[in-house]
């Protein structure tokens, strides 16, 4: 058996880095300070590299399944002998997967954001809370148990929350952080109610506990039932509200496009490749549980990520700001992993979901953050986000030009790149389970890859004579060289054999190519490029007119299906007017309004009784003097009688 | 001798209206030397009340008569230092009015 205690350095390299750069951050020189929190991403990365060697190839299998392995564990607070939350690392196929992608990407925005931040103020600031997102990602993912995995999901919140509002003098960030930071945490309520609810009725915060197929957990709370669902089905609901949150599904996406005001590395860091996928790790973490216990709350899973993928990409279709279309493509392709693993059986054939999940999030988590890298390098070439400024970069920036290609082909999901394969594995676990949500997805796959190519023509193509203030020019070798390294694994990790390393219930899975998914696929993403590049690759007026052929839909999706504005109503007209301002009319006067009386009375009768310290020597003499007169009168009286 | 036959009640009555009349000045004078002067009847009148209860009550004993000799002494002391005091008040203030020096307590 293989020792892993290791692994624990893999989560705390990054928080000693937070806690140097954090501390001392402002007393080194920024080169320095990006360099420390660099260095200790990279030991972290080749730890898990390490790791995913020793436990995929190395560790013991029990009947050909790999096994879950406590690596490194302590009882943290102990509050009875049942009741007690544990911190420390679990391995299991998913889990390793998760360490090795987190380090990857971190460590590659790492190295981009030496370039890309060069110059700016708070430079080891930033440095300090990437090192802070790392250590609580990686501590996520690697959670023994619910509770820590409650914990660090609130520390990637607040990482979060700090990272998007890093350029604190703009309002337009404090309100985007802010907006994250509420959203999430109004859903995190759901999923806290969730682990209350199940911890309650299983008796264990632990996973490998919880997730044992033949284990108690998946026996109680059966027979309890509220509203025609058991108890455990309603507790695994609420814990896939606090997942929705995070990963941005309807209705709780409308965080995601306003976090884009964070800088391009954290989008493409926390917003596109490792935070917004903690929502289907989440569920992917709890798996068996969904699946032989609670199959509602999977269906639940499965109509809410195929409705958002749907509603995404509508909206990705109709933006101008290259982020924000970026953004709602990420909303969409977590939609798709969502679909995929909620449409998933456990073990066997019918886990190919679940696979497939896991493994368009790797891909995903390759391509999207080499679509956010180069996004910033064309940014940090025009310094604007919109489209519209944009036209024939590929003559300017040749590297960006080449591998933003590259990812959008990937997303696009043409083979041989590594999307296809991916995106073809979870069309065909939809197949299987309904024909609507099948051809949803396959609707949503061309979608993709048109408002990805439109994406692609209008920032590479379009107006070539455009003329620029500031000639762009090729961003540094610190933010290219991530660029290449990203799109040489978004092109080769779809060659990966996932299948044998990664499902439901860790036994190895045969899968094979389905062409009657495949062919349609490609064919109609290849419509959905062809479409586009009619459009835009020559600047023309036909964009517009179709738009405006398209009426209402266009324009609703241009204002994102006015969402916000929905929530808005609710928060403002309705709750802030028929709630707060009664009760906060409530606390003002009643209750402020008794508090104030008392202060008034006592205010009023000392005004009433202050003459009587004058502080002049003669009055206080005169009451004296009465007094002992009175009190001469009194006794003379009573010694009489 | 010179008040033989004249009883206690006398003396006593007159101590009685030295003393309130002294509190009366006090209480209502607003002029600082006033105010002293009345002390010193208080005084006075405390010391009438020594000397007589002494004669009347205790005629073998002295107690008394020395109690007011050192009440005399004592009162002297304390009007040499009231009247310094009242001289710089009159100095930094140009009045000896009570009522105008209250500088310390706004």
């Amino acid at each position: 058996m293989t020792n892993f205690s290791y692994t624990v350095f893999i989560v705390l390299i990054p928080f000693f880095t937070f806690l140097v750069l954090g501390l001392f951050g402002n007393k080194l020189k920024a080169k320095l300070s990006g360099l420390i929190g660099t260095t200790a991403l990279f030991v972290s990365f080749m730890l898990s590299i390490l790791t995913a060697y020793n436990y995929f190839f190395l560790s013991e299998k029990v009947g050909g399944a790999f096994q879950k392995i406590l690596a490194f564990n302590v009882v943290w607070l102990r509050f009875t002998e049942n009741l007690h939350v544990d911190l420390g690392v679990l391995l299991d196929p998913i889990s390793v997967m998760m360490l090795v992608v987190v380090t990857t990407v971190s460590f590659l925005v790492h190295v981009y954001s030496i370039g890309y931040m060069h110059g700016e103020r708070g430079f080891e600031r930033f440095f300090a809370f990437l090192s802070l997102f790392s250590f609580s990602m990686l501590g996520l993912v690697s959670a023994t148990n619910i509770f820590q995995m409650y914990i660090f999901w609130e520390l990637v919140g607040v990482s979060s929350f700090l990272l998007i509002g890093f350029y604190y003098q703009k309002p337009s960030a404090v309100l985007a952080s802010k907006k994250a930071f509420i959203v999430t945490r109004f859903a995190d309520l759901g999923f806290l109610i969730g682990i209350l609810l199940l911890s309650f009725n299983t008796k264990t915060f632990d996973f490998i506990q919880l997730t044992n197929p033949n284990g108690p957990a998946m026996l109680t709370g059966a027979g309890i039932g509220f509203m025609g669902l058991s108890v455990l089905t309603w507790s695994l609901i609420l814990i896939f509200i606090g997942g929705a949150g995070k990963s941005a599904m309807f209705p709780l996406h409308i965080w995601l496009p306003d976090a884009m005001e964070g800088p391009t590395p954290v989008s493409a860091l926390i917003h596109a490749a490792t935070m917004v996928v903690a929502g289907v790790y989440l569920v992917a973490r709890l798996f068996p549980i969904y699946a032989l216990a609670a199959p509602a709350g999977l269906h639940v899973v499965a109509y809410v990520g195929g409705f958002s993928s749907l509603f995404a990409a509508v909206i990705a279709c109709t933006q101008y700001d290259i982020k924000r279309v970026l953004a709602f493509s990420t909303m969409s392709q977590i939609g798709y992993m969502m679909l995929a693993v909620g449409v998933s059986g456990y073990g066997g054939e019918h886990g190919l979901g679940f696979m497939a999940s896991m493994f368009h999030l790797s891909t995903h988590a390759m391509f999207k953050a080499l679509l956010f890298l180069g996004a910033g390098a064309i940014i940090h070439a025009v310094h604007s986000n919109f489209m519209y400024d944009m036209g024939g970069l590929r003559k300017y920036l040749p590297i960006t030009h080449i591998t933003f290609l590259i990812a959008v082909l990937t997303i696009s999901g043409i083979p041989p790149f590594s999307g296809f394969w991916s995106k073809d594995e979870i069309l065909a676990a939809t197949h299987e389970f309904s024909p609507v949500l099948f051809y949803n997805a396959v609707f949503v796959a061309g979608l993709t890859a048109f408002y990805m190519s439109r994406l692609y023509f209008n920032v590479f193509w379009g107006n070539d004579n455009r003329v620029y203030h500031h000639k762009p020019h090729e961003a540094p070798f610190t933010m290219t060289i991530p660029l290449m390294i990203l799109a040489f694994a978004s092109i080769f990790a779809g060659f990966i054999p996932f299948h044998n390393f990664i499902t439901s219930d860790g036994l190895p899975l045969e899968t094979h190519l389905e062409w009657s998914i495949a062919i349609p696929s490609v064919i109609i993403a290849l419509i959905g490029i062809g479409i586009a590049a009619v459009l835009y690759r020559k600047e023309s007026e036909l964009p517009v007119k179709i738009s405006k052929s398209f009426g209402m839909l266009y324009r609703g999706a241009f204002n994102k299906f006015y969402i916000d504005e929905l929530y808005f109503f609710v928060t403002k007209k309705i709750i802030f007017a028929y709630i707060s301002r009664p009760v906060a009319w409530f606390d003002r006067h009643i209750v402020d309004g008794f508090m104030n009386l008392i202060a008034w009375v006592a205010n009023y009768v000392s005004e009433q009784i202050k003459g009587f310290q004058s502080g002049k020597v003669q009055q206080y003499g005169f009451v004296f003097v009465m007094g002992a007169i009175l009190l001469v009168i009194v006794f003379a009286y009573l010694n009489k009688v | 001798m010179l008040f033989e036959g004249i009883p206690i009640e006398y003396f006593l009555v007159t101590s009685t209206i030295m003393f309130f009349v002294g509190v009366f000045g006090f209480i209502t004078r607003e002029n600082i030397i006033t105010i002293l002067m009345s002390i010193e009847l208080i005084l006075n009148s405390v010391n009438i009340n020594f000397v007589v209860f002494n004669r009347f009550l205790f005629p073998g004993q002295l107690e008394g008569h020395f109690f007011s000799l050192f009440v005399i002494a004592v009162a002297a002391a304390e009007a040499a230092v009231a009247i310094a005091i009242i001289i710089n008040i009159y100095r930094r203030f140009n009045t000896i009015e009570v009522d105008n020096v209250d500088e310390m307590k706004n």
